[in-house]
């Protein structure tokens, strides 16, 4: 076995949580997790949200959020239990022997030094080496992340550089001291999906040349796939799998590992023709007092009861679509029929019936239900506004939708602060199913949520679809999402439609350039997908 | 001309437009106020003739928008009109007041500022432990008490009770600097206690504020030592918050010195102004809140300044 | 739900006051103007806070001031807080021109400091209870326009309000059922500030001699007519201040309370 840089045993974190109005209480967040990483070898620590990753990794640097306490175990770095080292010790080993790079770098960089001095403070400060050294690494480590004229990269300020290239900045600030282990915690989830490969080929890359060691930490088992040669398979806290990533992989032990691995693999397949519940031509739109149109002739057709998927990264109109079909944002141009009738640009114009027949899902259930209405008045609402439904008979229906949304009873009273993420979500579709409608807008309805809890909405929406016969027109960023739910797709690239028809064509070659990237950017869960992706990519370029 | 300038002659520009308009409320809002000055000044009991001799001498017969711009004219030539009550030149009553009270105010500034970014600094260090605890709590009760109550409190004891200061401020011209020092210690101690408070909780929150952004938790994981991640990471963003917090509250001495110059009856602006409010000498209080205001605007104006001045967003644009 | 110790004492204390102040004519042993000592006679058991400056008995005198102080302070308040509050979710709900022209107004107002307007207007109309009580109420209006502004401006980007409007909700079922009931903690816990504000300007003016007019008594006049003693040695003039401290504080303390409940609140069970 390779000599052991890092190894936890038995690793116990606590915390104190202050719930409203009970008294403290300590909760666990990591519980008896045992892992170990050898030198050069990268580990990938993978859960959902509350997992306790982040915890486990920035435990190996002996740091703890806001009163987390390291209540049991060890953890041995370089031969020594960090855990017993004094703070002078501890700080010579931060940003030394250990760096840290964060989720959002945006955040993570001092808005008020330029980046070079950021990126070699640690260098100088325990006097790695001397300066012109350290700015000469630096400048070679831009250039091997792809940054943009290296020699004057570090010249600029935080909030002049893009978010893409602050997270490759952050790699090169903690590669730069030549550290023997880096964290990485969920380094590209907050990028779009084409700038999310970029800058992972590139954290690769610079792991592989500098030999460096490090603890990948993420949600997304495919992205993990793609750069650990090890994976630890963590749920609340505790350890559920451990293995070779090709294991983890290809062979899962555990049901839970196997339910992430099967995640966003429902298969759908798309419905024949049927006439068109929503017909979208030639919508041009743009933003009061802004001067380029966000949306340019936009034209889509949505057959009654099927789902049409809108694809795009962020800022490509996508979301400003919703806005139009709904009579938020009036469009400059062109028309919105639905139902055989043309609707009335702005939302005062519309009818009841218009209001009624196309309803929206959010992709914040937390702020898309007024915390202080409970689960039966957000539900009751629009049978009471739209159908005039009361007293006991409105309760009745409230049930039959609490039913269909697989929520049983005991929920009618509750307030959205007592419901978990997924739930929440559940509550805002029986709301839009309340109103009977022709056609719900569903906006990144599952972005916010964990693999497993959006998969079981994706689940639900289709049976709904099916019994209801009610038409999506789903907005998101995730193709997988995509794949799993629609009939139609349209790829939207800087408010125009760079792709549009049913799945199986949009979806199949010859692509257009936009759609190429688009679709080979989106992590499968293989070995070696990546190096494939990027190999294609310099043959293409090559070619060309 | 540098984005960063246009900004601040911009601010600069609509502040004066704002003192402009506030030269307005003072003068026209009071005119179109329900009273009538010359009733006011001579009483109910008045003849007629008496109160048409008073209007025609104080130009009240005189549309109010005349006599608005006759009085900012005035104003923009150092003329401040006369005093109803007692017929002298305001601007000559006011010279040696003014500078009175800007020798109070000036000395409770440098006193305050200095000491309140310390304590801010202090309670932000031991945020939650007793230091701070301590601090907070103190300053709790201060910020409890009007301006008066304090100059009373603080009267009783080092004055009266204790004797160590003069329990009246008297200055006068042609005073030695240590004398006058000695004159104005109590009002000063007032000062500083009603200012501290709000000055140094503010100074506190703003540090806290940027101890928790992410960057520090990035200058902590660098393995700096604490006082190079207050002094490098914290302390350049935190300036301008904290000069903010610095000019508001030195606005907010505007408001406290006018009591705190009453109980201690020193010959300053403030109690001038409180004199003639109650004569109902309506030029004076106008001139004098006027004056107030200005100084008021002038360091709010010089806040934001500062904070658009510290902003590297806006100093490196893109 | 468990009340902390520090809000407990507040409520305690707040209640004292406002008891005190109701019932001022069955609690107060003497009249209010009624002289029946010498001049500054100190404590005793007839007069347990000793006299005032010309013999009037100390703790009728008190009684009867915080019923003033306290009449007069809930009154700008409860002025305040209508008038600040209705036209602040109006300029949220409303925005455009309607915003732009109240917000504006309101900062020209705040431009001036609040002591210095009041005194300018008070040199012009007659000081009675009723001017104070419009003077405070309006400037201080405000303060509460600019809170009741930024809270509902949060409240109606929400997605839950788009929802209601999408629905096709009217203005009032918006104001009254979604924005309100998440509006009510903060600006609870505002009006207490609020109120702890008009009782220092109360005072304050009477203290400059511009507030209550005697014989009519409150806690700052009383400050006044006493504060020539404090010279002499004699604290009466220290007596109402420390009851303006003590109201302060205590309804400081309740405000606190209410406004920690409201961030947890927000924070959900999380």
């Amino acid at each position: 076995m390779a000599e052991m840089l890092l190894e936890i045993r038995n690793l116990r974190i606590e915390a104190t949580s202050y719930p409203p109005g009970e008294p403290p209480r300590d909760v666990v967040l990591v519980d008896d997790v045992s892992v170990s990483v050898a030198k050069g070898r990268v580990l990938g620590l993978i859960g959902e949200s509350g997992a306790g990753k982040s915890t486990i990794g920035l435990s190996s640097m002996a740091y703890g959020r806001g009163g987390v306490r390291l209540t049991g175990g060890t953890i041995t770095l370089n031969g020594r239990d960090i855990r017993l080292v004094d703070a002078r010790a501890l700080r010579a080993l931060r940003g030394r022997e250990v760096t840290y790079v964060a989720q959002s770098a945006a955040a993570a960089f001092n808005p008020a030094i330029q980046l070079m001095d950021q990126v070699i403070e640690t260098c100088l400060l325990h006097k790695v080496m001397g300066r012109a050294e350290a700015e000469a690494r630096a400048v070679m480590l831009f250039g091997k992340l792809g940054l943009p004229n290296p020699e004057s990269f570090g010249k600029r300020y935080p909030h002049q550089v893009s978010g893409g290239q602050l997270q490759r900045a952050m790699t090169a600030m903690a590669l730069c001291p030549k550290p023997d282990l880096v964290i990485f915690d969920e380094p590209t989830t907050a990028l779009d999906v084409t700038t999310q490969i970029e800058v992972l080929a590139a954290i690769k890359e610079a792991i592989h040349d500098t030999g460096v060691a490090a603890l990948y930490i993420t949600h997304d088992l495919a992205v993990v796939a793609q750069v650990a040669d090890d994976i630890l398979v963590l749920r609340h806290g505790k350890r559920v799998e451990y293995g070779a990533t090709e294991q983890i992989i290809t062979a899962p032990g555990e049901p839970y590992t196997q339910a992430l691995v099967s995640v966003r693999s429902i298969e759908h397949v798309e419905k024949t023709d049927a006439p068109a519940v929503l017909q979208i031509q030639n919508v041009t739109a743009r933003y009061q007092g802004t001067k380029f149109d966000v949306l340019k002739n936009i034209t889509l057709d949505l057959p009654a009861g099927q789902t049409l998927a809108v694809v795009g990264e962020s800022g490509s109109g996508k979301s400003t679509l919703a806005r139009v079909i709904t009579g938020l944002l009036p469009p400059g141009q062109g028309r919105i029929r639905f139902a055989g009738r043309e609707l009335a640009p702005a939302l005062a114009a519309r009818t009841r019936d218009d209001l009624r027949e196309v309803q929206m899902i959010y992709q914040m259930a937390d702020t898309a239900m007024n915390p202080r209405q409970t689960v039966g008045t957000i539900i009751g609402r629009p049978l009471e506004f739209y159908f005039g439904l009361k007293g006991e008979a409105k309760r009745k229906r409230i049930q039959e939708l609490l039913d269909q949304i697989e929520m049983g009873k005991g929920f009618i009273d509750r307030y959205p602060a007592e419901l978990s993420g997924g739930q929440k979500q559940r509550v805002c579709i029986a709301r839009a199913l309340a109103a009977k409608p022709k056609l719900i807008i569903c906006d990144e309805v599952t972005s916010a949520l964990d693999p497993l809890v959006a998969d079981g909405i994706l689940k639900l929406l289709l049976a709904l679809q099916a019994a209801e016969g009610v038409a999506y027109l789903f907005i998101t960023h995730d193709l997988a999402t995509v794949r799993a739910i629609a009939d139609r797709i349209a790829v939207m690239y800087r408010g125009e439609v760079r792709r549009y028809g049913a799945k199986t064509d949009v979806l199949a070659p010859p692509f257009d350039d936009y759609t190429a990237l688009l679709l080979s950017s989106v992590p499968e869960m293989k070995m070696g997908w990546l190096e494939g992706v990027l190999e294609g990519r310099r043959m293409a370029a090559a070619g060309n | 001309m540098h984005p960063v300038l246009t900004l601040v002659v911009q601010r600069i520009a609509l502040g004066l437009l704002l003192l402009l308009a506030v030269s307005a409320v003072i003068f026209l809002g009071v005119a179109a106020l329900p009273g009538d000055t010359a009733q006011a000044i001579l009483g109910q009991s008045a003849t007629p003739q008496a109160l048409a001799n008073l209007r025609t001498e104080m130009g009240l017969d005189q549309p109010a928008l005349t006599r608005y711009f006759n009085w900012l004219g005035g104003i923009l030539t150092g003329d401040l009109g006369t005093s109803l009550s007692n017929r002298t030149d305001i601007a000559a009553a006011i010279s040696q007041r003014l500078g009175n009270t800007l020798f109070l105010a000036g000395w409770a500034a440098v006193i305050s500022v200095p000491l309140a970014i310390l304590l801010g600094l202090l309670a932000a260090r031991y945020n939650g432990r007793w230091p701070d605890k301590l601090i907070s709590g103190a300053t709790l009760s201060t910020i409890s008490l009007p301006e008066f109550v304090v100059g009373y409190i603080v009267l009783y004891f080092l004055a009266v009770k204790w004797q160590l200061f003069p329990s009246v401020a008297m200055v006068f011209p042609g005073m030695g600097m240590m004398e006058r020092l000695n004159a104005v210690i109590l009002p000063v101690i007032v000062l500083v206690l009603v200012v501290l408070a709000h000055m140094m909780r503010m100074t506190r929150a703003a540090i806290l504020n940027v101890m928790q952004s992410a960057y520090i938790e990035t200058a902590e994981l660098k393995g700096l030592t604490p006082m190079r991640v207050i002094w490098r990471h914290a302390f350049p963003n935190a300036v301008a918050p904290v000069v903010n917090v610095v000019m508001l509250n030195l606005a907010y001495l505007v408001v406290g010195v006018v009591v705190v110059e009453v109980v201690f009856v020193y010959p300053g602006m403030g109690q001038y102004l409180v004199d003639h409010v109650a004569k109902r000498d309506l030029p004076v209080v106008q001139a004098v809140g006027l004056i107030f205001a200005a100084v008021y605007i002038g360091l709010n104006i010089m806040a934001d300044v500062i904070s658009i001045l510290a902003n590297p967003r806006l100093r490196h644009p893109k | 739900m468990r009340i902390p110790i520090s809000a407990l004492v507040g409520l305690f204390f707040t209640g004292a006051f406002f008891l005190a102040a109701i019932f001022a004519p069955l609690i107060a042993p003497y009249g209010m103007a009624e002289i029946v000592g010498g001049v500054w006679d100190p404590a005793s058991s007839t007069h347990w806070l000793g006299t005032d400056a010309i013999g009037r008995d100390l703790l009728s005198r008190m009684i009867y001031g915080g019923q003033t102080t306290i009449f007069v302070a809930s009154a700008a308040t409860v002025l305040s807080f209508t008038l600040g509050s209705v036209l602040g979710f109006s300029a949220a709900v409303a925005g455009a021109w309607v915003d732009q022209g109240l917000s504006r107004m309101v900062d020209l107002v705040m431009a001036i400091p609040a002591l210095i307007l009041a005194l300018v207007i008070l040199s012009v109309l007659p000081v009675t209870l009723t001017v104070l009580i419009l003077v405070m109420g309006l400037l201080d209006a405000t303060r509460v326009f600019r809170l009741a502004r930024a809270v509902a401006v949060d409240i109606t980007v929400m997605d839950y309000v788009e929802a209601a409007r999408l629905r096709g909700e009217g203005w009032a079922w918006i104001i009254f059922r979604e924005i309100l009931p998440n509006a009510l903690s903060p600006l609870v816990a505002e009006l207490g500030l609020r109120f702890i504000f008009a009782v220092l300007f109360i005072s304050t003016l009477s203290f400059l001699g511009l507030g209550v007019q005697p014989p009519l008594a409150d806690w700052g006049g009383i400050v006044k007519e006493n504060s020539s003693g404090l010279v002499y040695g004699i604290p009466a003039a220290l007596i109402p201040a420390f009851a303006i401290a003590a109201l302060a504080i205590s309804v400081n303390l309740v405000a606190d309370w209410v406004l920690s409940r409201t961030t947890s609140l927000k924070g959900g069970r999380g």
